[in-house]
């Protein structure tokens, strides 16, 4: 199938049966359903966690440890308090196993008397309350009497390994020795906070049957629900997770919300009323997952007209202390780390240690952005040492279609990198932008005084900068992880003649329950308002898989296509030449209701072997450019990120008011993790641990993002679409840091580029990582 | 304790409770006005902003004791007079259609620092939107549609 451009505005995607008659919808919905639960949004009435009201529920706190590692020996409450009228929970309380169901299962949902705290703010014990003040009293009143044990903060010194890979194609030495030039390069890139505004919440309400109802802010229903069966030793039908309107997730929801339902439980239970256990942003911060810190080591060669020819590529991901979701991150982050580019001889390494800081998990990329940053940062420095232009240096080296990956992967379609980059060069006038800037910063040469240096001019404080970027990103799960989670998704005629769309895969601001009514109404042929979506409710719903790795629309979409074809071909066979939309009314008073399970089945042609690391790692990539121009304060070394011009081929856009959404807000994450976005830890301990002090870009900071859509179709799914929600997360962080250095002539090897950082390479350029020799 | 009465959304509110109860929670959990959000409960994201006597602050940063006698709009009350008809107000559309809410926890408070600078006069220039929701932060969208569904407000096209 072709690949095409949607150019902003322009509308050209097949129209869905969407408008009901009669009403006019202005502007750019025109054609495309309106967000779903948007009136409830954008009056109050939609109902988040914190929203939601039981009477009688009292409140629950976690009581976390201060150390960043110790024994914890004993936990004593105040004896001069009335401990009568509250709850206390501890490990001892926990019918089930103590852990956290995940992929090793190492963390405990408590610590255990004698057991080891591994890291700074760890769940050890629980409080419930009527009331908040109470417990703002209680707090302070349990003392945890702990040994203090040696902690590991450096990923590259510990010793406990999570995961490792290593990914082989051709021969290195040969490559190496073929090579004109070799260059190598250490990129470093730091911890980042999902910072969804809504805070994480969870209301546990314990049932006659000995069971539990979560109501919470979460992405995956069925990841909570295993957790909770494990740990609590409760049925299928005891657990029971019903998904609120939840206030963003980015991956920051995935996994540890399972840890928050499981406290929020052990009070109930205890208690016997609801317990809710809402965090503030404080906590939230100071205690939840982060995007993982990585060092990425590149040694590069490349012949004198820029082709590459080898790349060795080392990659240490800090997973903090305890195991979560870090092998599929790492195994993301290495498999993405070569870039999108061909090389005949390649060697990735990875590997993600445990170190005694809080744990490290899902945020949108998944590993990715930090090995792309790396892989753009070194493929820049490439480009100036050849005096290539980076654009024509990926120009020369972007996969095209056939080419292979380093897990021998044969790209047999759906490869757009080449138009991504086209379009991001065009749209941004790159080459020409470039050439300006480059006679701009000529100018300033030799009038340089402060700082010293080709830097600033005498009347003018700052410079300008553009840089470009180019990434890809695997669609779905890596290697067999759609296979093993066999998801099944439904589509319903129920017996009273309605539509709905039965699937476990939340709504938390992308769409879902959006755009699964439009594609199933398009499927079926009737107005997108027939078509219910049905609650994220365990107790409703089968397990689709979570809501992650830009699956759901690609993967669980897919799913519920097929679903709705089968429906209309189930009803419309008896119904002979009546459309569906005519016949499923009289189908349900006749024949009752008709249900339709659609269940995964591997994507034709794909095949992984996880035993070797070999084949299609994933069943097609995304690919996404982005050109970013910059104002950088010659005196401050502040940043201000201008424009950004942000090109994502997501094989096809089911609704471009949505996908344009989603491409926007990963731009400015992405954004952010290059200029402001920083966790400082001392001894473990997140220092900047509140809004006030860890900082997301405002609309201020924001650049003016202009989304550019284009569809290069995967062929295994009905509507061929990739996903979107991670791709744009790939590629600008890298395109802003390029921006910078054509700003002001420095390299920044460490995300975030702040002006401390800027500084100090203008100031001394030795500072830079990366070392250059002939071959 | 003592009473404080005001108006909210255009109604009269008594509340028996002590002075320094936040805005935010005498909103929240004494008059079940749940519209209004709780972000960082220290004035850093805006989700709690309302307006009171038609100027935006952070529900979490104003003891109830300063209300007294003031008039505080929530979301809530953004369409009362549009909701009468079924719908939502001009500004609620123009999020809706240009698809500036995503998750939704930040919109209460985006609509209404929205809203008060569209009532103080305000116009469809991109700094000045943006300058009028710097202190809503917003972690979906980018900012790029919520701007422009204000600027479609400031100056509704032909």
């Amino acid at each position: 199938m072709p690949t095409r451009t949607l150019t902003p505005g322009a509308g050209v995607v097949d129209r869905a049966l969407v408008i009901d008659p009669g009403q006019r919808i202005p502007g750019r919905a025109a054609g495309f359903p309106l967000r779903r639960e948007g009136p409830a949004k954008l009056t109050g009435v939609a109902k988040y966690t914190d929203d939601l009201v039981f009477p009688g529920a009292w409140y629950g706190i976690t009581i976390r440890s201060a150390e960043a590692r110790a024994r914890l020996i004993a936990i004593e409450p105040d004896p001069d308090f009335d401990w009568s009228k509250v709850v206390i929970a501890t490990a001892a309380d926990i019918p089930g196993d103590n852990v956290v169901a995940s992929i090793k299962d190492d963390q405990p949902v408590l610590v255990p008397i004698g057991g080891e705290i591994r890291h700074h703010a760890e769940p050890v014990a629980l409080l419930a309350a009527p009331d908040r003040e109470t417990l703002r009293q209680l707090k302070g009143r349990i003392k945890l009497v702990t040994e203090p044990l040696p902690p590991v903060f450096d990923p590259e010194q510990s010793d406990h390994v999570f995961a490792h890979y290593d990914v082989r194609a051709g021969d290195l030495a040969l490559g190496f020795a073929g090579a004109d030039l070799i260059v190598e390069g250490t990129y470093r890139v730091g911890h980042q906070e999902q910072l969804y505004i809504e805070n994480n919440a969870m209301i546990a309400v314990p049932g006659e049957d000995g069971g539990i109802v979560i109501h919470g802010s979460l992405q995956c229903p069925y990841y909570v629900h295993t957790a909770l069966k494990r740990a609590l030793r409760l049925s299928s039908v005891q657990a029971r997770v019903i998904q609120e309107e939840t206030g963003g997730g980015f991956g920051g929801k995935e996994e540890y919300p399972s840890m928050i339902a499981l406290h929020a439980s052990l009070l109930a239970l205890k208690a016997r009323r609801p317990v809710r256990m809402i965090y503030d942003r404080h906590e939230d911060i100071s205690a939840t997952t982060k995007r993982h810190p990585a060092i990425v080591r590149h040694r590069t060669g490349v012949t004198k007209d820029g082709v590459l020819v080898a790349q060795d590529i080392e990659v240490v991901m800090d997973g903090g202390a305890y195991c979560t979701l870090t092998p599929v991150v790492l195994s993301r982050g290495v498999l993405h780390a070569g870039g999108p580019y061909r090389c005949p001889n390649v060697r990735l390494r990875g590997r993600a240690t445990r170190t005694n800081t809080p744990p490290n998990g899902a945020f949108r990329g998944f590993g990715a952005p930090q090995t792309e940053f790396a892989a753009e940062m070194q493929l820049n420095r490439i480009a100036e040492r050849l005096q290539i232009s980076p654009a024509e240096l990926r120009r020369r080296n972007v996969y095209r279609l056939n080419d292979t990956t380093p897990t021998g992967q044969v790209l047999k379609e759906s490869v757009a990198g080449e138009e991504v980059l086209e379009q991001a060069l065009g749209a941004s006038h790159f080459e020409r932008i470039r050439e300006r800037t480059a006679r701009e910063a000529a100018e300033r040469r030799g009038a340089g005084i402060v700082p010293p240096g080709p830097l600033r001019s005498h009347d003018r404080r700052t410079a300008n900068g553009i840089g470009l970027a180019l990434a890809w990103h695997g669609a779905g799960f890596t290697g067999s992880g759609e296979v093993y989670l066999a998801s099944v998704a439904s589509v319903e005629l129920t017996a009273d003649g309605r539509l709905r769309v039965l699937t476990a895969n939340t709504e938390m601001g992308q769409g879902t329950r959006t755009v699964f009514p439009q594609m199933v109404a398009n499927e079926l042929g009737v107005p997108v308002d027939w078509v219910e979506y049905a609650p994220q409710d365990t107790a409703v719903v089968l397990d689709s898989g979570p809501t992650v790795a830009s699956r759901t629309v690609m993967v669980v979409g897919g799913l519920v296509i097929l679903a709705a074809r089968r429906l209309k071909a189930e009803v419309e066979a008896r119904h002979p030449a009546v459309p569906f939309h005519e016949a499923f009314r009289d189908d349900a008073r006749a024949n009752g209701a008709t249900r339709i399970d659609q269940k995964f089945e591997p994507y034709p042609g794909v095949e992984f072997d996880d035993a070797t690391y070999t084949g299609d790692a994933y069943p097609a990539f995304g690919w996404a450019a982005a050109v970013a121009s910059v104002e950088v304060d010659l005196d401050t070394a502040e940043v201000f990120v201008r424009d950004v011009i942000a090109v994502d081929d997501v094989g096809k856009v089911i609704h471009p008011v949505l996908c344009e959404g989603q491409v926007e807000g990963g731009t400015l994450q992405a954004v952010g993790y290059a200029t402001i976005e920083e966790m400082k830890l001392r001894d473990g301990k997140y220092l900047n641990d509140r809004l006030a002090t860890y900082l997301i870009p405002t609309a201020l900071d924001a650049p003016h993002i202009r989304a550019i859509l284009v569809e290069a179709p995967f062929s295994g799914a009905p509507h061929g679409a990739k996903g979107v929600g991670e791709l744009p997360m790939d590629v600008a962080a890298p395109a802003v840091v390029a921006a910078i250095h054509d700003a002001t002539g420095v390299w920044i090897h460490e995300l975030p580029a702040t002006p401390e950082r800027i500084l100090a390479a203008m100031h001394d350029p030795g500072l830079v990582g990366v070392m250059e020799r002939p071959a | 304790m003592s009473a404080y009465r005001f108006l909210v959304n255009g109604a009269p509110a008594q509340v028996d409770v002590p002075g320094m109860r936040r805005l935010l929670d005498v909103l929240r959990e004494d008059l079940g006005l749940t519209g209004t959000k709780e972000g960082c409960g220290e004035g850093e994201c805006g989700a709690c902003s309302v307006l009171l006597d038609g100027q935006v602050v952070d529900a979490c940063l104003v003891p109830v004791c300063q209300v007294e006698g003031r008039i505080v709009r929530t979301v809530e009350g953004l369409s009362l007079a549009a909701r009468e008809r079924g719908a939502l107000d001009t500004l609620q559309e123009a999020f809706l259609d240009h698809g500036a809410a995503q998750c939704g926890i930040c919109t209460p408070g985006m609509l209404m620092a929205a809203r008060a600078y569209l009532d103080a006069g305000g116009g469809p220039d991109d700094e000045a939107i943006r300058e009028a929701i710097a202190g809503n932060l917003c972690r979906c969208t980018g900012y790029t549609k919520i701007v422009d569904a204000i600027a479609a407000v400031a100056s509704p096209a032909e």
